[in-house]
């Protein structure tokens, strides 16, 4: 304690502190879109701001004994089935024993990835003051690092959630997901981009975090992306030396069966958390937003975005458990650090409220919002306008563009 | 990695360290105690956890609850105290109580003495609402208001309310070796007196001497009287434990009687969070402090002089900033909630939402 005291009066302060809404703004985006909001008076977007403040304060104070018993009660699940099924695969050998376990490993690996690992890693539970269940210390079952994780899922687009050109989670950057992404040749091949990041998903957010893509095109900071390589390298060795190294060793004979085994779990765990993600803010009817459109948001216009900009899905509550409750995407992204096992409870309300104020609330159920999430990545593969003729017309000028500069100007002139 | 077998000699040491790797290498990212922590909390090993076995009324408002310690335990000296980490609510609290029981347990269990504090939810959650079977966290034994090695010829202990009970754990174990003892304790009532037929049931075996003083009635104890209460009162060594008024008063007339070295005093008082609006943040760590003001979010006052710290949205969402509280009192710039911790406590904080209610510290040591 050496430094002399100072005095400090803030001017950093975020505004989406502010619960205070004075104007309204529509930034429009390129495709010119109308303001889906534009029909809310500034007093209405402050109201509604405090009504989910009100909503959220509501989860808090009736937060308790029962949602602490339930957390450490999926832990109890979770790795009860874990260790049985890896348990029973040491026998895999016998199909019956393969099925049995490679089928427990599978939803065990979903759970802890998205009920656990997903929600303890927002902070959702750190009121608890549990040290092994707090955001800080939780490490996942997952390719990427948590601290990585975290970074750029709770801060970055969670923050930022379809804002075009600042939250990269619209289309992970290999992709197009909304008319508003520019297009690119390289959109063409989307679908099948799409297809084999689900099967590797887990790499695929874990190269998704380290801002693989921004290295490759020589930006992005070098120190930093080395260091963190180091680390997910280090990690991707650890899951992988446990997954197809020592698990088969200890299942002796069975060795190559559980080899196996691992591969089909971790494959399963890809394919359903990349169609439940996909289904957060990929689906027709979902809404994004121009960059500039934020700058000095409020805490009304962060929750209006959040509740537009995501999309649920409805089911069976074994269904709301395997996605994490990721299901409840509205509600988890308006309240990203309330307990999971509430957004049920308060998804009717969320419901209610986003028809008072004549907004959009997205679901479907798992079948219709993962085709609806594909039809858009297959649509938007090819340009918004796209026609035989035109296309045709357009590759022929790229092919003869030769400098970035042309492009962009041809490109405009095609917008036009 | 801490081993998880315990290995009785030098050659199976090896053996154990290796399936100690292997396990660690088939369970990561989690640790093998993830695991051997839903099966076994209290084996050699775990963090110390006990579980309770019993929860048996003292008085209208105070209980002792017999615990079976996990097998780190490493044992009390009678007068110490042990903090308990209990779940109320769902969030763990932290709270120290005196160790009541007799050291040598055949059972090897060990009872604390806990009497329900105003306002009090954890003391209360303890008394009323904890049942056997209940796993609290649990730390060594900790203090000195212990007797010496070699114990005093004339003792007198002044107790009052829940003060009793590390004098109760002293008097249980210790009783033997001391000869001439004296209790001067005080309670509102008779029926309020924490161990009262057992104190009395020594006192008249001829154990000691038992001075009851039942407040309601007569009044707080006021040291001058105690020259009519205890008239050799300048000879005994004396171990006190009670309210702050009473030992502050205590001190006085002992430092005034120049027997200041004779009185050993054990403060309950737990440490008084007065909140306010803003105040003094201090950052271990780096060593600043600054004056941030109440609507100030702790993340910006830190930033504002200079402190280097973790952040993210800087709206709460994302947990990025989160940082140890170690003592003081912070609010929520978003509901005004209040959150306080003292060292120990294990509270972390968003400090981009947080702002300072009273002088408080943040702990930026791990950060780094």
């Amino acid at each position: 304690m050496t430094a002399p005291a100072t005095t400090v009066r803030s001017a950093t302060r975020s505004s989406r502190l502010d619960t205070t809404t004075t104007e309204r703004r529509h930034v429009p985006k390129r495709s010119g879109k109308p303001d889906p909001t534009a029909h809310l008076s500034a007093a209405q977007v402050e109201s509604l701001g405090r009504e989910l403040d009100a909503l959220r304060q509501e989860v808090l104070d009736s937060r308790g004994s029962a949602d602490a018993a339930y957390i450490r009660r999926v832990i109890g699940v979770q790795r009860g089935l874990e260790l049985g099924s890896r348990a029973v695969l040491l026998f895999s050998v016998f199909p019956p024993a393969w099925l049995l376990g490679t089928a427990g490993l599978s939803v065990a690996k979903i759970i802890e990835n998205m009920e656990l690992g997903h929600n303890i890693m927002h902070g959702q539970w750190d009121w608890m003051r549990d040290p092994k269940i707090h955001s800080s210390v939780y490490e996942w079952d997952h390719a990427s690092p948590s601290a990585q994780w975290k970074r750029s899922h709770n801060e970055i687009h969670h923050t930022f959630t379809n804002v075009l050109g600042r939250d990269n989670d619209l289309g992970y950057g290999i992709m197009r997901v909304d008319e508003d992404q520019r297009w690119r040749p390289s959109n063409l091949g989307q679908p099948l981009w799409n297809f084999v990041n689900a099967l590797i998903f887990e790499y695929g957010i874990a190269a998704y975090d380290l801002e693989l893509g921004k290295q490759l095109q020589g930006r992005g900071d070098r120190e930093l992306f080395r260091r963190d390589g180091r680390q997910v390298l280090a990690k991707i060795g650890r899951q992988m030396r446990k997954d197809y190294l020592v698990h088969p060793l200890l299942s002796g004979p069975s060795a190559l069966r559980t080899l196996g085994a691992n591969v089909v779990a971790n494959l399963v765990r890809n394919v359903w958390t990349h169609s439940v993600i996909m289904c957060g803010h990929f689906p027709e009817g979902v809404e994004t937003f121009a960059k500039e459109s934020i700058d000095g948001e409020t805490r009304g216009e962060w929750y209006l975005r959040q509740m537009i900009g995501s999309a649920n899905i409805e089911g069976s509550r074994a269904m709301h458990l395997m996605t994490g409750n990721l299901s409840h995407q509205i509600e988890h992204h308006c309240f990203p650090d309330l307990p999971s096992n509430r957004y049920a409870e308060i998804a009717p309300r969320m419901r209610e409220i986003t028809a008072r104020y004549g907004l959009s609330y997205t679901t479907g159920t798992l079948p219709q919002q993962v085709a609806s999430a594909w039809k858009q990545v297959v649509r938007l593969s090819l340009p918004n306008d796209f026609s035989v003729r035109a296309s045709a017309g357009r590759l022929l000028r790229r092919v003869g563009s030769s400098t970035v500069l042309r492009r962009r100007s041809t490109a405009s002139a095609v917008a036009a | 990695m801490s081993l998880f077998f315990y290995a009785p000699s030098t050659p199976l040491r090896g053996v154990v360290r290796a399936l100690a790797s292997v396990a660690g290498a088939a369970v990561t990212p989690l640790v093998p105690a993830d695991y051997l922590d839903l099966i076994a909390p209290l084996r050699r090993g775990a963090d110390l956890r006990a579980r309770v076995v019993s929860v048996e009324a003292e008085t209208a408002d105070a209980a002792t609850v017999t615990l079976r310690p996990g097998r780190g335990w490493r044992g009390h000296r009678p007068g110490q105290y042990v903090r308990i980490g209990v779940d109320v609510d769902g969030v763990r609290q932290w709270r120290a109580y005196s160790v009541t029981s007799r050291r040598d347990a055949p059972d090897g269990l060990v009872s604390i003495t806990v009497k329900v504090v105003p306002d009090g939810r954890v003391s209360r959650h303890v008394v009323h609402e904890l049942s056997p079977g209940a796993l609290l966290q649990l730390d060594q034994a900790a203090g000195d208001f212990v007797l010496p090695a070699a114990p005093p010829a004339r003792t007198l202990f002044v107790t009052a309310g829940s003060g009793i009970t590390p004098v109760m754990g002293m008097l249980r174990n210790h009783l033997d070796e001391l000869a001439d003892v004296v209790v001067l304790h005080s309670a509102p009532t008779a029926a309020d007196v924490i161990f009262g037929a057992e104190l009395r049931g020594l006192a008249a075996a001829g154990r000691f001497r038992l001075v009851e003083r039942h407040t309601a009635d007569a009044g707080y104890l006021r040291p001058e009287e105690l020259d009519a209460l205890v008239p050799d009162w300048r000879e005994r060594e004396t171990w006190a434990c009670g309210p702050t008024a009473l030992l502050d008063l205590l001190e006085e007339h002992w430092a005034a009687g120049g027997r200041a070295a004779a009185l050993h005093t054990e403060r309950f008082r737990p440490v008084v969070i007065t909140p306010g609006d803003g105040g003094t943040v201090s950052f271990t760590g780096p060593g600043a402090v600054v004056e941030a003001d109440g609507a100030t979010p702790i993340l910006d006052a830190g930033e504002d002089a200079g402190v280097l710290m973790p952040s993210g949205c800087r709206m709460g969402i994302c947990f990025g900033c989160v940082l140890p509280l170690t003592s003081g009192a912070v609010r929520d710039l978003r509901n005004g909630e209040l959150v306080t911790a003292t060292e120990g406590d294990g509270v972390r904080i968003q400090t981009c939402v947080s702002a300072a209610a009273g002088p408080c510290t943040i702990d930026l040591q791990e950060a780094s």
